[in-house]
Formats: structure tokens, sequence, C-alpha cells
């Protein structure tokens, strides 16, 4: 039976190919929902990637937190000793710490302060492996300097990347306190903050006069190579008890859960790609319903001649995945080029990825089976009676 | 009744008759509106016979047509198709049995989107053994059989009426149907494409010896049938046989 499947004449592509300008239509409707879906998911991605970003580029296999810590954005610290205590095990190669603080920034041009983040590194040793943060570890050394996220947007913090090549540093205003931006890096925008600059530990309490030196935010391990993280993990959180010890992925998953719980952007960019959804369905929905009823006596004419009904049902879903698959290319090609745009735009690390396309590929082929499911109630009016 | 009865008997004795109805009874609507359409139609067609039905307009034709080629369920009486009891027949029987019969309609009702040879194909495919054979090599021979060589891959929307009939007849005809049931198929044809068209199926109808059942209200055709009924008010007429001399 099967056998003979790729030798019968595909009704369904026939019937698509013959209306040209309709399956255009079709084709069109299916891109422009599968793009909407996709730039939602992939903006809701992004933004959740996004707030991992200072993350990635901290190099360490075990990290200690406060347990109160919930993300940058609610930092709580911790005394200095529990890291030198966990420093004592002899799987422990080196061990590093950040400050993490949020101040003001001062745009001159504007006069109005700019909420930015501070991580505050070790310039002899940097927890932070960027390569334009090591190129100016040395600057860091002196007191009051500090480097840019160029990833920040111009109107929040000024020009402060040209005025920075025309004269090598740019004075600023940072929590009421004269500082140098001495050079720039890239960690990108989040919406913890509009951005971010990196200090050396002494200008950071210079900055912060109410935090502690002995009060750290986040304890950076590394271990020695070959070490199994896990067990020491586990062994060190034993003896600490008083900290958090996370791998360096758990640290990540730590940070995103804190915004899928208390941020509504989850809802917010879910709703859009559900438009895109019902948008979707509704196109394809008239565009099978219009097929059906202008063709309406063949297809009774064909129940007449012997088809079963299930042979139309067949032919309906047919046109359906035909223009899920026909449509979803174009979709996918115009979001991959949406997504380079806009990561340009925006610095948010949005792009395109396998789990994303075969996710917007499913709800494309569900949403037009779902038009012509509503479709084939039109088809049960085509009576074979009715063509004599 | 017992008339047409007995009339039959003496045509053949021996086969079985390929359409076999006995007292059927056909209504319309329900409760209040019920209409009785069909009163106690009594009729035998034998294989390879060729039968004209003609009668007033309302008289019930299509309806017996319709009956007879399983498009709708017989409701009361008798009435045997290819030797099988249509009445209580399930729809799947139903939809069975249609891949045996040919039809041709008063509109051609060929599938738009499709070639003249891709819509005889759609008659072949419905048989699954006809894949084992060159189903295109047999659909062209067919148009070529309505003299349609030329149209082979012409779109059927881009076919004249008469041309587009003649794809009809070639699609119901390619798979050598046992009955082919035709409603006012010359009714949209000029005379000409109109006496051609029957002609065409009388022929092939001869060649496979398979029975056709044709309603008409077109006198200038009537010669073709073997032999002709008469419908009136839902009644076959007491004396409803004409024989026409061949
Ligand atoms: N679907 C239907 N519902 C209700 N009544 C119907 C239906 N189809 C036919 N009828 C009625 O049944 C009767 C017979 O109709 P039918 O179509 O069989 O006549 P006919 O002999 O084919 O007429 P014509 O020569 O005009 O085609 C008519 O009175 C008609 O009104
Ligand atoms: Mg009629």
């Amino acid at each position: 039976m099967f056998r003979n499947l790729f030798r019968k004449t595909p009704l369904a592509w026939f019937q698509l190919k013959r209306e040209k300008n309709r399956l255009a239509v079709a084709l069109a409707g299916i891109a422009f929902a599968d793009i909407l879906m996709f730039f939602q998911l992939g903006l809701l991605d992004a933004l959740f990637e996004s707030v991992v970003k200072p993350y990635t580029s901290l190099q360490g296999d075990l990290f200690l937190i406060n347990p109160l810590f919930e993300s940058l954005n609610v930092v709580r610290s911790f005394p200095r000793k529990q890291l030198y205590q966990a420093a004592g095990a002899k799987e422990v190669e080196s061990i590093n710490y950040l400050y993490v603080g949020q101040g003001e920034w001062r745009n001159a041009q504007t006069r109005t302060n700019q909420p930015t983040m501070v991580f505050a590194i070790n310039p002899h040793n940097s927890a932070i492996t960027l390569s334009d943060v090591q190129a100016h570890q040395n600057e860091l050394k002196l007191l009051n300097r500090m480097l840019y996220d160029r990833a920040g947007a111009e109107h929040f913090f000024g020009n402060v990347v040209q005025e920075l090549q025309q004269s090598g540093s740019v004075p600023i205003q940072f929590n009421n306190f004269q500082v140098e931006v001495v050079g720039t890096f890239v960690m990108g925008a989040s919406f913890a903050a509009n951005g971010n600059v990196i200090t050396s530990h002494s200008t950071f309490l210079r900055l912060f006069p109410t935090r502690k030196p002995n009060e750290i935010d986040i304890g950076v391990i590394q271990l020695k190579p070959g070490t199994d993280v896990k067990q020491v993990q586990a062994a060190m959180q034993s003896e600490l008890k008083s900290v958090l010890i996370l791998t360096h992925e758990e640290f990540m998953a730590h940070e995103k859960k804190y915004w899928e719980a208390t941020s509504p952007i989850g809802i917010l960019f879910g709703f859009g790609a559900v438009i895109g959804f019902i948008v979707g369905t509704i196109i394809v929905y008239q565009i099978l319903y219009s097929d059906v009823s202008d063709h309406l006596p063949e297809y009774a004419t064909l129940k007449a001649m012997g088809y079963s009904d299930g042979y139309l049902v067949g032919v309906l879903i047919q046109e359906a995945l035909i223009m899920a698959v026909l449509g979803f290319i174009p979709g996918f090609v115009i979001s991959i080029g949406l997504y380079s745009v806009a990561a340009a735009a925006t610095f948010l690390p949005i792009g395109m990825t396998i789990s994303r396309a075969l996710l917007v590929l499913t709800l494309t082929i569900v949403m037009c089976a779902a038009s012509g499911g509503i479709a084939m109630r039109k088809l049960q009016s085509a009576d074979p009676a009715d063509i004599f | 009744m017992i008339q047409t009865w007995q009339s039959d008997q003496s045509h053949s004795t021996a086969a079985e008759p390929v359409i076999s109805a006995r007292q059927l009874n056909h209504y319309f609507g329900s409760g209040e509106l019920r209409k009785q359409a069909l009163f106690d139609i009594n009729l035998d067609i034998y294989a390879g016979e060729i039968i004209i039905m003609t009668g007033p307009s309302g008289s019930g034709k299509t309806t017996l047509l319709t009956l007879m080629g399983g498009l709708r369920s017989a409701q009361e009486g008798s009435l045997k198709i290819l030797g099988q009891e249509l009445h209580d027949a399930s729809k799947q029987q139903l939809t069975q049995l249609r891949c045996n019969i040919g039809y041709i309609f008063q509109a051609h009702n060929l599938l738009t989107f499709l070639t003249a040879k891709q819509n005889v194909r759609m008659s072949l495919e419905l048989h699954e053994e006809m894949f084992d054979r060159d189903i295109d090599g047999m659909s062209v021979a067919m148009l070529n059989a309505v003299g349609l060589q030329q149209r082979v891959d012409y779109y059927a929307d881009s076919l004249s009426g008469g041309q587009k009939q003649r794809v009809a007849i070639a699609r119901a005809l390619v798979s050598q149907p046992k009955i082919v049931l035709a409603d006012e198929p010359t009714a949209a044809l000029d005379k000409k494409s109109g006496r051609d068209a029957v002609e065409i199926m009388q022929k092939l109808a001869k060649e496979q010896g398979c029975t056709i059942l044709l309603v008409t209200h077109d006198n200038r055709i009537l010669d073709i049938a073997d032999r002709i009924v008469y419908m009136e008010d839902g009644r076959l007429a007491d004396n409803p046989e004409t024989t026409i001399a061949d």
C-alpha cells in the first residue's frame, strides 16, 4: 500500500501550485507568523542570556556566594575568611574574589545618573578574563580608574568611546567621586543595569564607602587540573555551611532562575509568540477554507468516484504540511537576518539556535494542522449526492 | 410492477442483472415535510445494456440514479448493484462500490487544478492493482479514444465544454467499470458535441461490455439505447419498455 504512495498524483501539491497567488499569500502569512514567534522567543532567550553575560567571562571551577545572594541585582556579601578557609583544601589551585555593586554613573551631557553595575577585580589577577580587561589590567592598579562597557547605550552614558579615542582617558563622576575611564570592554546590557564598569578592589571600596574590605560578594576557586569538581564541591559545602558553593553552570542557572521568577518578561514575550501562532493559524485556516469551498464540487466528485473521506482529509493535511514547511523556510532565513540586525543594535546576545528553530517548526506544523482540522469540517459538506 | 418483472424475464434468464431494484421507495425530508420521491420502483438491468431513462423534470430520475450509484443510502425496498444489497449498506461499503462505477455528470466536475491526463489518472489510482500497470499510458490511450490526444496536458479549465465532457467520459470509462451512470451528459453541449460524446460512450461501452444508464431529455440521442425506461411522478411508467430497433 505504501509502495504506491509516491506514485499517486500529489493532489495537495497540485492544488497549491495551481493557485500561485493564494499560495504566495499563505506562505507570506506563515513566514510572518514564524518571524513573530522567532523574534519574541529569540528576544526572550537573549534577555535571559544577557543576565548571565557577566558570568560567562568569569573564570573558575567553583563559586562561593552568600545564600541570600539572589542575583547580580540583589547581592549579599559574605566574610572573606570563608573563602580562605575553602582555599585550604588540597585540590585548590588558586582563589580570587569580586566585589559587586550598583553605582550611579553621572552623564555629564544630560546631567542624569545611570544605574550601572560595578565589578571590582584584583588588578594583579583578574577574575574576569575578557581580553580587553586583561589588556587594561595594569592601568587599573592606579586608584580611581575604571573600564567602561561600550555596549552601553550612548544616550545613557554619553559619548564615552569617542572621547576616549581622542584623549586616552575620560573623566566622569561616579557615585559622586571623580574617576577616569581608561579603556573599554564588551559585556552587554541586561535588565539588571543599563551598563557595566570594571574597577579594582581598592577603587571599589572608595566608591562604596559603606562596604567593608573583608566582606566579599563572589568568591572564585580554581581547582587543580583533573579534579572531580562535583566531589570537591560536596566536600566543601559540608565544611562551609554558611555559604553557597556552586559550579559555573549552577551559578548561571541561579541567576536565570531569579529573573524567571521575578520578572514578567517571560509572560510578555510568551504572549507575543502566542499572538504569532494565532495569526498564523487564522491565515492558514483562511487559505485552506477557501481552497475547500472553491473546490467543493470537485471534492464531492472525488467522493462519488470512490475516494474515501479519509483520503480527502489526507489531502487537506498534506496541504497544511506543505504550507508549513514552505512558509517556515523564508521565515527562518529572514529571522536569522533580523537577529543579526537586532544583535548589532542592542548588544543583546540574540541569535538562532537549533532548538528554537525546531520549536518554531513544530509550532508551525501544529498551527497548520490545527487550521486543517478546522477547515476539515467544511469538507464534510461535500455531499456526492448533490453533484448530479 | 409485476409487468416490469415479467418483461425482464424474457430478457435473460441465466445471467443475473447488474442492477436490480425491487419495491424501492425513497423519501426526502422528515416529519411534516416528508415527501416521497420514488414509488415502488422495479427495474432490472443486465450486463452490457445501454438504458436511457427519460421523463419530465422533477419525476425522480436523478434520485434513482444517485441511489443506484451508492451516492445516497437506500431507505425502503431492495436495491442490488453488482450483487450487493445497498439497503442497510455501510458507508464504507458504498464507498467501495463507487470505485466500480463510472459517473458522468451534467457539469463535467473535472478537477480544475489537474491536467486532462491527471484527471483520468485519478480514476485509475483508486485501484491498487493499477499501479503495477502503465497508468499514464492507459490514461493517454483513453484520451486518444475520446479524440483528445492533442489536449493530454491541458489544464481542465482551459478546455471547451465538449472537450471537458469527453475528459469526463474518459475518466469514467478508463478503469473499465461494470456500470456507467450518466445524468444529462449532453445538456451543456451543443448538438454536435453532444452527439459525439454519447457515440464515444456507446462505442467504448460496447467494447468493454459495460452497462450504461443514461438520463436525458435529449430526444436526438434516444437511438443509441437498447432500451428506454420512462419515469413520471416518481414511478416507472406502466409501459416503459420501448425497444429501439438497431
Ligand atoms: N435533496 C433533496 N431534498 C429534497 N427534495 C429533493 C431533493 N432532491 C430532489 N428532491 C425532490 O425529489 C423529486 C425528484 O427530483 P429529481 O432531482 O430526482 O428529479 P429529476 O427527474 O432528476 O428532474 P430533472 O429532470 O429536472 O433533473 C423532486 O420533486 C425534487 O424536488
Ligand atoms: Mg435530474
